[in-house]
């Protein structure tokens, strides 16, 4: 019984590859039930994950078995249900007291953290002496390193007309983001071939057993 | 009330993380880790309530018969079973309202939500997100023209980035003397992503950064109330 | 280009389908050349005492599973064969899930490691940034149990980890956010540990900024060939060994099309010229 679960389960898993794919002779109702299934596993993962993860050991445990230790968690509690009433339109403005507080908490540490990471850290990994450090590729790269870092921030300020001297420095800017652009091409290609690796290791190996792993 | 105690609540909690960090007093912190422990709770509600809202729209669809609607009964019908298996016999780790379900576990191999997680789901999804490797490539054929400089640039790093990722590149250019290494592909397109990607990147990180951080002092001092909604 | 002009697509979806199978099947052995970021990391990993713990965070689903999986499990082997302790957290759902399959080859081959002493699943938190945050400050508050519900107490791995100072490093498999980009803002820049990890191809090139000077990111392994490196470097040949050469034939396939794409496109705007003339 357990190997004819186990044949089912690969079989399955063959099925609804091929149902997924079919999308790409033309769209049908074989693929529109697989996406839906998909869809609906998906939330019912997420619901389940987070009740057996967060709301029982951070929440239920705590109160449960120490509620004058823990009787604080009944805010967050009080608030989490708060918004659960946002599915109920009549008093879906209640939901608004829960919301103000994660967009209170989530901006004040983006504040904090983004301008330290991705604003100053990023800056001083700019301020580099280009012509140190090794060989003549290296200076190069360090030279396109701080010239495109420059020219590409400069692009990006638009109260100002571009032209003119300005103007040529964010022509520059946009050629070194566009060789980002390449470069994120060419690894997306690359990723999303992988992905197709994956579903052909399973179908060539685990399903039909024509490859090894 | 609806608005202004939201916006005080906003203000308070933002106000409280980021000056708790330059306060090197205790209390400060203390409260700070409080918030962002209450934090991890509300955002679990927050699934929950993303996911309820998701069974409540795919249900209004079938009450109203829009187009397709018989589709949305598999989403429901696959929503409850899912949640349905996690509530009785739990999940791998964790046990339901009726246990471990041994005897199905025995017969199946698994739990039934593991089972479906690991023989359907998860199958489903790496297959749905495969379909963009069939389109990436149309896509190439398509949109990739060299039609002026820009053009030209983002079809060159992407070609050189792409041999040099592979295997196949180092094959092509493996037999270069010492002397001219550098244009080894794997060594181009390690050139390519170590510094002109880095510095468009860069560029775009640094630049968004500062929108994030505009956009929250926005938030935080209530210039900014597109979250509260419309009324 | 004219419409009618185009190849009905479903022809190239073919050949992509038939170029990515076959290398599967026979195969070439095309050779795999190390990166300085794929080594920084492996030299992370090698340079950790052995009794140190790290963290593996597993932020990525089965949607990026081939790409990610390989070298979450190769770097956590390695850890784990120099007796580098491991914690595993994770910030996407079924990332828990990811690293259980994990789990269950380890007990085969590596019998002699026992949960909760030489590893630890801790599972899914929600919350990104601010719940990693919390837990820089206080491990206790965010994870007050492990994946089984054990108590983190009775857990012998996590005596004496309070939060970030008794962590070696933290390395991220990461398909997006939050993921690696939460874990270099918190833990490296805000606590001070080294981070380190690996990302999907789709997101290296937005995060190799962090891999810089100040090392806020402690190398990076990107994308399937990102794991074919490590898997080489730690002479464990796994799956996305095995795909590298689909890998490389494929890409071949795409720079095709590119030219053929562009040939056209010329061909056809010489003849317009020569028509409107």
């Amino acid at each position: 019984m357990l190997h004819f679960f186990e044949v089912l389960g690969v079989w399955l898993a063959a099925l609804f590859t091929f149902a997924i794919y079919s999308f790409l002779y033309k769209d049908n109702p074989f693929y529109k039930v697989a996406e839906q299934i998909f869809v609906g596993l998906s939330a019912g993962y997420w619901f389940i994950y987070t009740v057996y993860s967060i709301l029982i050991p951070n929440l239920f445990l705590p109160l449960s078995e120490d509620f004058t230790g823990n009787w604080i968690k009944m805010i967050p509690a009080v608030l989490g249900i708060m918004m659960l009433l946002r599915l109920i339109p009549s008093i879906d403005w209640v939901s608004r007291y829960p919301v103000a507080f994660v967009i209170g908490t989530t901006s004040g540490v983006f504040f904090l953290r983004y301008l330290k990471s991705d604003v100053i850290n990023q800056m001083t990994a700019t301020m580099i002496n280009p012509f140190t450090g090794g060989d003549w590729v290296v200076v190069i790269g360090q030279l396109l390193l701080v010239v495109g870092t420059i020219t590409g921030v400069i692009y990006f300020y638009f109260s100002k007309k571009h032209e003119g001297a300005f103007g040529v420095t964010a022509k520059i800017g946009i050629y070194f983001l566009m060789v980002s652009f390449g470069a994120a091409f060419g690894y997306t290609a690359m990723a999303r071939i992988s992905l197709l690796i994956g579903r052909l290791q399973f179908l060539l190996g685990d399903w039909l057993g024509i490859i090894g792993h | 009330m609806k608005r202004q105690i939201p916006l005080i609540i906003t203000f308070l909690v933002g106000f409280i993380v980021i000056f708790s960090e330059f306060i090197p007093q205790r209390f400060f912190g203390q409260i700070s880790s409080t918030l962002e422990e209450w934090f991890l709770i509300i955002s679990g509600f927050a699934i929950i309530l993303g996911q309820l809202s998701l069974f409540k729209v795919n249900f209004l669809k079938i009450k109203f018969k829009q187009p397709n609607w018989p589709y949305y009964i598999v989403t429901l019908i696959s929503f409850v079973v899912m949640v349905g298996f996690g509530a009785f016999w739990g999940t791998e780790t964790s046990s339901g309202f009726l246990g471990d379900g041994a005897k199905i576990v025995a017969t199946l191999g698994d739990k039934p939500f593991d089972y479906l997680f690991h023989n359907v789901y998860q199958h489903l999804s790496a297959t749905m997100f495969s379909l963009l490797a069939f389109f990436i490539a149309s896509a190439a054929y398509r949109a990739f023209i060299a039609r002026n400089v820009e053009s030209n640039l983002l079809l060159i790093a992407a070609v050189l980035v792409m041999l040099g990722n592979t295997s196949l590149g180092s094959a092509l250019t493996g037999w270069l003397p010492e002397s001219l290494k550098f244009l080894h592909l794997p060594r181009i397109s390690e050139f390519i992503m170590k510094y002109p990607n880095t510095a468009g990147q860069r560029a775009i990180m640094i630049g968004a950064g500062l929108g994030l951080i505009g956009s929250s002092l926005r938030i935080i001092l209530g210039i900014e109330r597109s979250y509260l909604g419309g009324k | 280009m004219s419409a009618h002009k185009q190849i009905d697509r479903r022809w190239i979806f073919l050949l992509i389908f038939i170029c990515v199978a076959l290398p599967l099947i026979f195969v070439i052995g095309l050779p795999i050349e190390t990166t300085e970021n794929s080594r920084l990391v492996y030299d992370l990993v090698q340079n950790t005492p052995p009794g140190s713990k790290v963290i593996l965070s597993f932020d990525y689903d089965p949607g990026s599973k081939p790409e990610l999986h390989p070298m979450a499990t190769a770097v956590m082997k390695n850890c784990l064969e120099r007796n580098v302790k491991v914690i595993i957290t994770a910030l996407w759902p079924m990332g828990v899930q990811m690293a259980e399959e994990i789990h269950e080859e380890l007990k085969t081959e590596y019998p002699q490691m026992e949960y909760g002493v030489d590893y630890v699943n801790l599972g899914f938190k929600a919350g990104g940034m601010v719940t990693v945050q919390a837990m820089g400050k206080s491990f206790r508050t965010i994870f007050p149990t492990d994946l089984n519900g054990t108590s983190i107490n009775e857990l012998p791995i996590m005596n004496g980890v309070k939060n970030f100072d008794n962590i070696a490093f933290v390395c991220s498999f990461s398909a997006g956010d939050p993921g690696i980009k939460q874990w270099v803002q918190i833990t490296h820049d805000t606590f001070g540990k080294p981070v380190t990890g690996g990302v999907t191809g789709v997101s290296a090139p937005a995060v190799l900024p962090y891999v810089n000077e100040q090392q806020q990111l402690t190398g990076l392994l990107a994308g399937l060939k990102g794991a074919a490196e490590y898997e080489f470097m730690v002479k464990k040949p796994g799956t996305a060994t095995s795909g590298m050469d689909a890998q490389s034939i494929a890409h071949l396939l795409i720079i095709i099309f590119i030219a053929i794409g562009n040939i056209n496109y010329w061909r056809n705007k010489k003849k317009e010229a020569k028509g409107g003339e």
